[in-house]
């Protein structure tokens, strides 16, 4: 192993400009003649707009202009699209509402886009946004996710009756059935997956710049995928020619999907800078995060298990009512669907899987993918129904999994829900993580914590996720809009340095580091002299991003597929250099040379070559920089077994995480430094999840939880070092043997938490948030 | 209201500034933008999260509940103030070996608040300590598990450990 | 926020004369709940009159029977103080949990107490402590200063000095704290003092509160087993997002017999 290469805990190359303070995040842009966007949001989260007054607005100091949404329309800008098709069990496409970027005629959530305030500076906005009057006729909101398509509700949207988006059956409901008529036993557990807030810790901001002289735009914005960014606002909401569109995703503060969408704030900038032929800039506070990021979560759902006298499981059933939000966001429909029921299976071998999603209109803000995406919905649901089936069969949370467990000689393993994993070995997974987390000293810990008064508790979670999104052709017949593909560039310049540009986007992750390792390892240049650049569609060809735990699996691959063909030319020109034949030649530590001789050069001198050709073969093209596209066979399927060990003072109901040991197969690690921070940043996702996250929407639709005041993050004190190990299978399917890791330990987490703190009480369920009150009523009710 | 102008002159990093504010411009928002230091970010308007956090006068401040005015005469530390030329400051060089920023949003203000748990703790710190003195800084990325680390490694090697 | 002059003062009668001449003027102490509000615009003051420059608000004096903070003394000068370490460590460890570590930096007993926050940590020593509250014009007995969620004995101008907090026998102050915001769900003061033993209860209640029942059943003495029958009036508690009523009630009663037994 190169200590520079696969495999190796390499520093970072881009924390020096993060520790300096030089790091170059959207808010951080100045640009001469620089104004600034407020939003007027709706206070109402169901309202008829009868009329809206600016002309105070415009004529308070500073304003530059007032757009509301009657300015956009008749420029032909917008709504707002979803990408995805899911149909409906009636045979029609999910029923799709007008999403205007600004408000036309009514607003569906609080925090909705009524009015947007140009001027000098952000507080000459915000003093003119107050100065807008809009007369509302208020009308009842919808708010609950069980009963927001019950008879008699509200209705929201008239293309929407009864506020269904969708109504997907999936799986072989009679024959289900029939196994639940006929089985053993039958596990039922109603549980929710609350309603979470994503929040990066940079809030979303936009910055465009109009060129009058070129007509172009250019829009700085905090996205995960400045590419599809583009092609959207180009394609689907007239912004301007893709040719004539620059997105940029400069420094971005952490996504976890949050800044994967196509918001309206950021199409409005793009517009407005050339309404006033002034740049425009947009930064969210807290506060508009809170209201108007896409949010994460939220569902309703009851599972039920057929068992036999075994433990065995013979049919899963699941019904869930998930919460769409106002509106659909870009990719809103899939979390729900695809990305969530396809996951039902889980590590085990149920041979028959029904699931019903019914997916709703609330009048609360647009939710889609956040960490994990549908995964950590599917996995919270069957790994709790795992444990109830554990206590209901009398069995060892442990043993029940490995009498279901898909065998390890089983995979490929075709599900009955669509996926095939790629590989896996589940019980080499829970035995590591056994070991680690000291599983069979639980009980006598449980005696030491008993005579100090209080509760210990221990939870296992064993999770499948798919990553490295996304075959293109499964998307296609899924009903979504775009291939999941991905691209990279391999350039050497003439001096031998190397530049590689990415179709994926860095927003924490480290691909400016992990890349340079893959090219450092396989092109055997230092990895200092390789840079690695995304983020911009003026520098980097056409990419698709980064979500999904995609980037390595995918773009990763695209990178290698690159290099692969530079070695391929590469020995072409070293052949004829070294007058010897190209099938003598022969590529490794980044140099070429002729099978048993001493000839040989290096990899920079054949770039040098390349581009001063002065004698070259015959046939070949000048330049050393290729570029390739990588479209996986199939999705990589990353897996482990999470346990958590709690501690619960039944006097309050807090809950102290004593110990908490997650083992995960990511296939191959090319930096295990930074594999690790992804899962330990995972885990503090998932036990905020669990433990400390919900956002809650008062029945008129006010979120009363818009503030770090109200919405408990995870802060440091809320949680242990966390002991991590690995138990790696080769992804036959994926040609560098990743799988993905950055949504594993949001995915992973909050059923073994709630696990825990279910065994602690010895009670059936408790529904997350388990907060101290939360915990205590259920020891009460224990107790009772 | 007219806008009520102040100056206000302070030492941020040693260097002597001066500026023209309103009176409601807060301390972060001159840092960034009258003295484009941009390395102090804004995460939050509650004061919750602690990624604006500076020293004034040698201590940990969230900068954005602070009025710039009300720093007038002060001697201010940011982000940008630590290093010694091209060498990173001990605490930086932690959170570097330690992988202890992913997004690095949160990372200036987390590394200002070390300093200030360093000058307050000393050199030796528990990992209870830490945990609890980072309390007013949050990290979205990393689940702290690592920043604890770079914290205990930063204050040993400004101890002259190591 | 809302455009405001600002306007910095060197003395307190300076202070008051610079209120008493504004349309709606403030006093600035830390700034630390102050400035939030102003920020989200909930507070809109003409003018904003900065007391951090005058001397004789700061410092903190320890005699035998008496520990006396001036009212812009931080939280983290409270916790960090020698004096109120040996005389009150209960005082020192509660400025010391007070927001977070950047927070207790600027924030002020005086502006904490003025400010009276139904969730704040303070109100809970001064109520236990039997402290009095030195004002510009006057003195303040620590039972009657906290008047409401939000309100005290305190008039428009009327600007607080120092806080004279009465050395206990014994105390101790047991917080639960809110996971979010990490203000007091609840927090009970209990000080054993020449007056007997007094409880302070922050957090459940619209406005901090002596614990009359907890002293009532306690009787004199610092046995926790005495507070497991009270009953305190659920109907009388906060009740919000972060905890009901009934599980303020009952972390009250939790609280106050952590605090008793930590007062051994």
């Amino acid at each position: 192993m190169k200590a520079t290469g696969i495999g190796a805990s390499v520093r970072r190359k881009e924390d020096r400009r993060f520790l300096l303070g030089k790091g170059r995040y959207t808010d951080d842009i100045d640009v001469a003649g620089l104004t600034h966007a407020v939003f007027l949001r709706s206070p109402h989260a169901h309202a008829v707009i009868k009329s809206i007054n600016s002309s105070a607005a415009r004529a308070a100091p500073g304003v530059i202009a007032v757009f509301t949404g009657d300015d956009l329309a008749a420029d032909g800008i917008g709504p707002l699209i979803c990408g995805v098709t899911v149909t409906s069990d009636d045979g029609e496409p999910h029923r799709a509402p007008a999403h205007p970027a600004l408000a036309q005629g009514k607003v569906n959530y609080v925090g909705d886009h009524v009015a947007v305030v140009i001027a000098e500076t952000v507080e000459q906005a915000r003093d003119a946004a107050e100065l807008i009057e809009v007369d509302y006729d208020v009308l009842p909101a919808v708010t609950s996710t069980a009963s927001a398509a019950d008879a008699g509700q509200q209705q929201i949207h008239e293309v929407a009756p009864n506020n269904v988006c969708f109504n997907w059956p999936f799986g072989d409901k009679a024959a289900v059935e029939e196994v639940f008529a006929s089985a053993h036993k039958v596990s039922r557990l109603d549980l929710v997956n609350n309603r979470m807030v994503t929040n990066p810790m940079e809030p979303r901001a936009a910055l465009g710049e109009f060129n009058s002289g070129t007509d172009e735009i250019t829009l700085h914005l905090t996205t995960q995928n400045p590419h599809v960014h583009r092609l959207v606002l180009s394609a689907f909401n007239q912004l301007a020619p893709e040719h004539k569109l620059r997105v940029v995703g400069p420094d971005v503060g952490g996504g976890f999907g949050a800044k994967i969408f196509v918001y309206a704030e950021e199409l409005v900038v793009g517009w407005a800078c050339r309404k006033v032929n002034r740049p425009v800039k947009w930064t969210a506070d807290r506060t508009e995060a809170f209201l108007a990021d896409a949010h994460g979560r939220d569902h309703v759902s009851t599972a039920e298990m057929a068992m036999d006298e075994n433990g065995k499981f013979l049919a899963l059933r699941v019904h869930t009512k998930a919460n769409l939000g106002a509106y659909l966001s870009t990719f809103g429909t899939m979390v729900p669907s695809y990305l969530y029921a396809f996951l039902l299976a889980g590590q085990y071998a149920t041979p028959l899987i029904y699931s019903e999603v019914k997916a709703v209109f609330t009048n609360t803000a647009p939710v889609d993918a956040s960490r994990g995406a549908g995964r950590p919905e599917a996995t919270y649901l069957l790994e709790r129904l795992v444990d109830v089936c554990a206590q209901d069969m009398k069995l060892d949370p442990a043993e029940i999994r490995r009498r279901n467990f898909i065998p390890v000689d089983a995979f490929p393993y075709q599900t009955p829900v669509v996926q095939c994993y790629d590989s896996g070995d589940y019980n080499a997974a829970l035995d590591l993580a056994l070991e680690l987390a000291d599983y069979a000293g639980f009980s006598a810990r449980a005696e030491e914590a008993k005579a100090r008064g209080k509760r210990r508790g221990i939870g296992i979670s064993s999770y499948v996720e798919a990553c490295g999104i996304a075959p293109s052709a499964a998307v296609g017949q899924l009903g979504g809009g775009v291939g999941l593909w991905e691209s990279a560039q391999v350039r050497f310049n003439p001096t031998g340095n190397v530049q590689v540009f990415t179709g994926t986007h860095s927003h924490g992750q480290g691909h400016e580091t992990t890349f340079a390792q893959l090219v450092c390892d396989q092109l055997g240049v230092p990895i200092e002299n390789i840079e690695v650049i995304h983020g911009d569609t003026a520098r980097t060809q056409f990419g698709m991003g980064t979500y999904g735990s995609r980037s390595l699996a995918v773009g990763g691959v695209a990178i290698a597929r690159a290099c692969d063909k530079l070695i391929a030319k590469g020995k072409k020109i070293a052949a004829h250099a070294l007058e010897a034949d190209e099938g003598d030649i022969e590529f490794a530590d980044g140099s070429f040379s002729v099978a048993g001789t001493d000839k040989a050069m290096s990899i920079a001198e054949v770039a040098f070559n390349a581009y001063v050709p002065h004698s070259y073969p015959e046939g070949v093209e000048p330049g050393f920089d290729e570029n390739a596209f990588f479209d996986p066979i199939n999705f990589s399927f990353p897996a482990g077994t999470h346990i958590c060990e709690v501690e619960v003072d039944p006097d309050t109901g807090v809950v102290e995480i004593v110990k908490y040991s997650a083992v995960d197969d990511f296939g191959r690690l090319i930096n295990p430094m930074i594999v690790e921070g992804q899962v330990h940043g995972g885990i503090a996702h998932g036990v905020g999840q669990a433990m400390l996250e919900v956002c809650r929407y008062e029945d008129d639709g006010q979120l009363l939880t818009a503030s770090f005041m109200d919405y408990a993050m995870p802060r440091a004190d809320n949680l242990p070092s966390f002991d991590v190990g690995y138990a790696p299978t080769h992804p036959p399917d994926n040609p560098l043997g990743v799988k993905g890791c950055g949504e594993a330990g949001a995915i992973g987490a909050p059923p073994a938490v709630i696990n825990a703190i279910v065994n602690a009480l010895n009670v059936k369920h408790l529904d997350m948030p388990a907060t101290p009150e939360n915990v205590w009523r259920a020891a009460q009710a224990a107790q009772a | 209201m007219a806008a009520d102008k102040q100056s206000v002159n302070m030492t941020v990093n040693g260097k002597p500034v001066s500026g023209e504010v309103e009176s409601r411009t807060l301390l972060v928002h001159f840092l960034r933008e009258n003295l484009r230091l941009t390395g102090t970010h804004v995460g939050c308007d509650t004061s919750q999260c602690g990624a604006c956090v500076v020293l004034v006068n040698g201590k940990s401040v969230k900068s954005c509940t602070m009025l710039a005015v009300q720093a007038d005469g002060a001697e201010l530390v940011t982000i940008e103030g630590l290093a010694n030329g091209s060498e990173l400051h001990p605490m930086q060089q932690a959170f570097m070996d330690n992988h202890g920023l992913q997004c690095g949003f949160c990372t200036p203000g987390m590394i200002m608040s070390a300093l200030d748990i360093v000058n307050r703790n000393g050199n030796d710190l528990d990992e209870a300590t830490v945990r609890k003195e980072l309390e007013g800084n949050i990290c979205r990325c990393t689940g702290y598990h690592n920043i604890v680390k770079a914290v205990q490694a930063g204050a040993k090697a400004m101890g002259g450990g190591s | 926020m809302y455009e405001f002059n600002y306007q910095k003062v060197e003395s307190v009668s300076a202070a008051v004369a610079a209120l008493k001449n504004a349309d709606d003027g403030k006093f600035l102490a830390g700034g630390q709940t102050m400035l939030p509000t102003m920020k989200h615009r909930l507070a809109s003051p003409s003018d904003v009159i900065d007391l951090s420059g005058i001397a004789e608000l700061k410092g903190i004096k320890a005699s035998a029977d008496t520990v006396t903070i001036g009212a812009m003394t931080t939280h983290a000068e409270v916790a960090a103080s020698p004096e109120v370490q040996k005389a009150i460590p209960a005082l020192a460890g509660l400025a010391g949990n007070i927001g977070d570590p950047a927070v207790r930096n600027r924030g002020t007993l005086g502006g904490s107490i003025a400010n009276n926050d139904p969730a704040a940590d303070y109100p809970a020593a001064v109520i236990a402590l039997g402290a009095t509250v030195k004002t510009d014009r006057r003195e303040i007995a620590g039972d009657d200063f906290f008047t409401g969620m939000f309100e005290t004995a305190l008039e428009e101008d009327e600007i607080i000095v120092s806080v004279s907090f009465p050395v206990p026998r014994a105390a101790a102050y047991m917080k639960f704290e809110n996971p979010a915001s990490r203000y007091a769900i609840v927090g009970v003061f209990v000080a054993e003092t020449s007056d007997g033993i007094r409880i302070g209860v922050t957090g459940a209640t619209p406005c901090a509160h002596r614990g009359l029942r907890l002293e009532a059943a306690l009787a004199g003495k610092l046995d926790s087993a005495a507070l497991d029958s009270v009953e305190l009036p659920v109907d009388k508690m906060n009740s919000d997002i972060h905890a009901s009523a009934e599980y303020r009630a009952h972390l009250v009663k939790v609280m106050a017999k952590r605090a008793v037994d930590a007062c051994n």
